[in-house]
């Protein structure tokens, strides 16, 4: 079990935010705590109860592995789909180093 | 402008699809300055289809049941070579390479897509304010919201200007809106109509359905888009129901639950509408009794951890590699964050970022599976209630269509209007909202039907009955 909900912290938002790949101004910091704190305030009510036993749900429906047969079927276009690509080089796509000195 | 008597005309010879759509554009050059419910028109290339639909009836083909009928598209489903945005800069101009399965039903039935409606940014939002490309306004009150996250395809039937449109339900995105805007929102049994195309927010949530002017076309319309998908693997092995041909069977006998659950937080005038529906229902032969489920008062927070945790999932996808936008940085993480900072609104934000901390270690078990067992809770506690009732009414929105700008810079008063309408789609059952008279501000008013996993039929036949007695 984590903290007490509502102890969500502006060093909180600022490392889900790394996480997420998003960068925040001090001021987005400050309004998304606020408005994050609020919402999770409403979770209190769920931490209130007593769940011990009961199983979670991820899907509605009661899901197994759905298999096709081994065919060879056509799939997306390539031309068409790195026609929507930002970058791409001889059919690849193309992106800044991943590799090297650490920023 | 019924869909179905449209589409028996133009398969009869009796008008051009050509005349049909050319109309329709008309009336989106008349309203849609005002409205906006598109956010883009495919003009050229639906009079293309047109013409083309002309000349197979002219030859005596059976183009299906949805002859030249034309249909606006939320603006998060997939089309070739149309720009499909989820009203998001980061997805600003994509064309998708494919099709979504629910486009190519509907081509298949002779449906003739006119454009892309505007939502809530990624679905996200019950007002579609979120938009990174305007506010849609309330056909019936321009100073009101539509409702969201689907307000454009609600406004553009709301307004006449297509008699169908598509949206999708993940908390409530169809039959809100539908609510808000006077007109009919089914949001159908999960897996019953393919996601194959539907631009992800929360996988096990989300739903494809339609909006109309009356029952009897959005059922046509669900039975176009729904069957079973192979490309769709959390599609139902089912056929598609047939609803037009039942319509008209009545609800005598059925067993209706007036949910006090799903009346909290109502206004009196929305709350005097459902229990004006419910006479309508008795006075036609069905059993109504009042019953009570508490566990539904733990939807909007469970769904507000479920949800976000799906989408700050799902919403990994956008890093400026493959599509979307992107802006450069001098490696690969610097240009991912700036991308993702530079291309999502506060909204999706907030959501991602909800979800990112929801599903983080140490407060994974506190928030995520604590929301997924509260989700059991309800849906053991839906099955016990539908043992002694077949179908629940309830309001479908608290109140009618609040004022533009009203709600929007307080994201938990915004999360309040989809009060009533989160627990079907945490059970993954079917619901609809049908119009039910107007309130005291002269704003629609819309009624909420749910029922269990497949009991669509049911749920059209009784929307029926409702519908006749709204119209008396």
């Amino acid at each position: 079990m984590g903290e007490n909900p509502t102890s969500l912290s502006e060093e909180d938002v600022r490392h889900v935010a790394r996480l997420a790949r998003l960068t925040l101004s001090d001021d987005e910091v400050g309004r998304f705590t606020e408005q994050l704190r609020g919402v999770l305030d409403l979770a209190d009510d769920l931490e209130a109860l007593n769940l011990d036993g009961i199983e979670p749900t991820a899907h509605p429906s009661e899901l197994s592995n759905v298999l096709r047969t081994d065919e060879v079927v056509a799939s997306l276009n390539q031309d068409a789909v790195f026609a929507a690509a930002p970058k791409i080089i001889d059919h690849r796509f193309s992106v800044p180093k991943i590799v090297g000195d650490a920023p | 402008m019924s869909a179905l008597r449209t589409a028996q005309d133009v398969a009869g010879g009796e008008r051009s699809a050509s005349e049909v759509v050319a109309e329709s554009f008309r009336a989106i050059d008349q309203r849609d300055t005002e409205i906006h419910a598109f956010l883009t028109l495919q003009r050229e290339q639906a009079l293309g289809e047109a013409e083309a639909l002309d000349v197979r009836i002219t030859n005596g083909e059976d183009v299906g049941p949805l002859a030249g009928v034309p249909i606006g598209i939320k603006d998060n489903m997939c089309q070739i070579g149309e720009v499909t945005s989820c009203a998001s800069r980061i997805l600003e101009g994509w064309r998708p390479p494919y099709d979504a399965t629910v486009i190519t039903k509907l081509k298949a039935a002779g449906a003739i897509a006119v454009g892309k409606t505007n939502m809530d940014e990624f679905a996200m939002g019950s007002s579609t304010e979120n938009s990174a490309f305007g506010v849609t306004r309330n056909p019936h009150d321009p100073e009101k919201v539509p409702g969201g996250s689907s307000g454009g395809s609600a406004a553009a039937v709301a307004a006449s200007m297509v008699p169908l449109s598509l949206g999708s339900d993940t908390g409530g995105s169809i039959r809100q809106p539908a609510a808000l805007c006077g007109v009919v929102g089914v949001k159908p049994t999960y897996g019953l109509v393919s996601r194959y195309g539907l631009v992800a927010f929360a996988s096990s949530l989300d739903q494809i359905g339609p909006f109309a002017n009356n029952v009897e076309d959005a059922a046509l319309l669900l039975e176009v888009i729904a069957g079973h998908d192979p490309k769709d693997s959390t599609s139902l092995n089912q056929p598609a129901p047939s609803l037009v041909a039942h319509l008209d069977h009545g609800v005598r006998g059925l067993r209706i639950g007036i949910c006090s659950d799903l009346l909290q937080g109502a206004s009196d005038d929305v709350a005097a509408a459902v229990a004006q529906a419910a006479a309508v229902l008795q006075g036609a032969g069905a059993e109504l009794s009042e019953i009570s489920i508490p566990e539904l008062g733990l939807g909007l927070s469970a769904y507000y951890l479920i949800a976000p945790a799906e989408a700050s999932s799902n919403l990994a996808r956008y890093d400026g590699v493959r599509y979307g936008l992107r802006v450069d940085g001098d490696d690969v993480t610097a240009m991912n964050t700036r991308s993702r900072t530079a291309g999502f609104g506060d909204e999706v934000k907030r959501r991602i970022m909800l979800g990112t901390y929801a599903l983080s270690a140490g407060y994974y078990d506190a928030y995520y599976g604590q929301a997924q067992r509260a989700r059991t809770l309800i849906i053991q506690a839906f099955a016990k209630a539908y043992g002694s009732v077949d179908l629940i009414l309830g309001a479908t929105s608290p109140t009618t269509a609040f004022g533009i700008g009203e709600k929007s810079g307080d994201p938990l008063a915004m999360y309040q209007s989809d009060i009533c309408t989160i627990p079907t789609n945490l059970a993954g059952h079917p619901a609809l909202s049908v119009p039910f008279g107007k309130g005291g501000d002269q704003m629609p008013i819309g009624v909420q039907l749910l029922g269990p996993t497949l009991s669509e039929q049911r749920l059209f036949q009784a929307a029926r009955v409702i519908e006749q007695g709204a119209a008396a």
